[in-house]
C-alpha cells in the first residue's frame, strides 16, 4: 500500500459511510417516535439480512476510516514511524472491527440461532 | 519622522555549534524602515558577527525570509511600523529548517524537495524543432501561470504545520511547482509528476490548513495547487494512466 492508496481508502470509506450515517440517524429518530422498546427493536433487526449487511458494511468502513485517520495523527503528533506505525494502525483497525462486528452480530444475527 | 527614537530588537543567535539564545539590541528608529534594515544596522554598527542572508532588497530574490514576531515574513518588504509591538520586535531564523547560524537557515531540505517533487522540465521537443505556440488564454496555461511568480523564499514551507509534524512532507512550494509543470503544455511527463507527488510525504499528506496561502508574500495560492494535484491523482486512479 502506497501513501496514495491509504489516502484513497480513507476517502472512499468516508464516501461509503456518509449515507450509512444519515440512514442510521434517520431510522433511530423514526424508530423511537412510537416509543419502541429495545426488545421490539431487536425483534425487527434480529434475523434481518438487510440490517446485517447495512451495519456490517458500516462497521468495516468505520474500522478502515478511523484506523487510517488515527494513523496520520499518531505519525504527526506522536512521531510513530515505520513498522510501529503500521502495527499500531492495524491494532486500532482490527480492534474497532472486532468490537463493531460483535455488536452487529448481537443485534442482527442473535435471533437466527 | 517616527515618534520613537529607538526600538528594541530581540534576535535569535547561535546555531548547531553554539546553543541558541535571544539577544537584545537597541536600534535607532527611522521612518520607512524595514526589518531587513534593522538587522543590517545591527550587523554594521553593533555586532559584525551577526549572520543573516539577503540579496536584492526589493522582494524578488526570496533570500531574506525570517521569522518576525513568530511569523515567517520577507524582511526586505516588511515595514517595522507594521510589526512593532510596544516598541519591540523579535527576529529569528525560518521555522522548519535547520539553522546554520543566527538568522541564516539551511535551505537544502527545501530545495531537495523541489527535486523530489519532480520540479523539473520534461521537454516535448528538442532544440531542432520549431517553438510550439501556447495560447495564454488556454485554461490549463492560466492555471500554470498562477504559480510561476514563486520566488523560492520558503515562507510557505516555514508556515506549514504539516511540515512541522512530518519532516518527509514535500511542502507547499515544491508541490505548487509540480502543479505548475503538470499544467504546462510544454511538459511531456505528467505521469512522472503525479508519481513523484503520490509517494511518502506527497500532496496527500496536506491537511488543507492553508497557512501557505495565508503567508505567501507574493499572494500565490499553493493550497489550491495542492488540491489540484489531489484531484489529478484521484482522476488518474479512476481513469487509468495516460497512454
Amino acid at each position: 500500500m502506497t501513501p496514495f492508496h491509504l489516502y484513497m481508502a480513507q476517502r472512499l470509506s468516508a464516501l461509503v459511510m456518509a449515507p450509512f450515517v444519515l440512514v442510521h440517524l434517520g431510522v433511530m429518530i423514526y424508530a423511537i417516535q412510537g416509543g419502541l422498546t429495545a426488545a421490539e427493536i431487536l425483534g425487527r433487526t434480529q434475523g434481518s439480512v438487510f440490517w446485517f449487511l447495512f451495519y456490517g458494511m458500516f462497521v468495516v468502513a468505520v474500522a478502515l476510516h478511523a484506523a487510517l485517520g488515527l494513523r496520520v495523527v499518531l505519525a504527526e503528533w506522536a512521531g510513530l514511524r515505520g513498522r510501529t506505525l503500521t502495527f499500531t494502525a492495524w491494532i486500532i483497525g482490527l480492534g474497532l472491527l472486532g468490537l463493531g462486528a460483535n455488536a452487529v452480530w448481537a443485534v442482527t444475527a442473535g435471533g437466527m440461532s | 519622522m517616527s515618534d520613537r527614537e529607538s526600538i528594541i530588537v530581540t534576535v535569535q543567535r547561535g546555531g548547531p555549534a553554539t546553543p541558541q539564545y535571544p539577544q537584545e539590541f537597541e536600534v535607532p528608529a527611522f521612518e520607512s524602515q524595514t526589518v531587513l534594515d534593522v538587522v543590517s544596522w545591527i550587523q554594521q554598527n553593533v555586532d559584525p558577527t551577526l549572520t543573516y542572508r539577503f540579496a536584492c532588497r526589493v522582494g524578488m530574490c526570496g533570500s531574506c525570509a525570517m521569522m518576525v514576531n513568530g511569523v515567517p515574513r520577507w524582511t526586505c518588504r516588511t515595514h517595522v511600523n507594521k510589526v512593532l509591538k510596544g516598541g519591540k520586535i523579535e527576529v529569528g531564523p525560518l521555522r522548519n529548517l535547520p539553522v546554520i547560524k543566527d538568522l541564516a537557515a539551511d535551505m537544502d531540505p527545501f530545495f531537495d524537495k523541489w527535486v523530489a517533487a519532480e520540479g523539473r522540465h520534461h521537454p516535448t521537443l528538442s532544440r531542432d524543432d520549431a517553438i510550439a505556440e501556447i495560447d495564454p488564454e488556454q485554461a490549463q496555461r492560466k492555471e500554470a501561470s498562477l504559480g510561476i511568480e514563486c520566488i523560492n523564499c520558503s515562507i510557505c514551507y516555514s508556515a506549514c504545520d504539516t511540515v512541522a509534524g512530518d519532516s518527509d512532507y514535500l511542502g507547499p512550494a515544491a508541490l505548487q511547482r509540480a502543479w505548475t509543470l503538470y499544467n504546462d503544455g510544454k511538459d511531456a511527463d505528467k505521469d512522472a509528476i503525479l508519481d513523484a507527488v503520490s509517494g511518502k510525504g506527497g500532496c496527500h499528506s496536506c491537511h488543507s490548513m492553508g497557512s501557505c496561502t495565508a503567508y505567501c508574500p507574493n499572494g500565490l495560492d499553493p493550497l489550491s495547487a495542492i488540491a489540484g494535484l489531489k484531484r489529478a491523482t484521484t482522476q488518474r486512479f479512476f481513469r487509468g494512466r495516460a497512454k
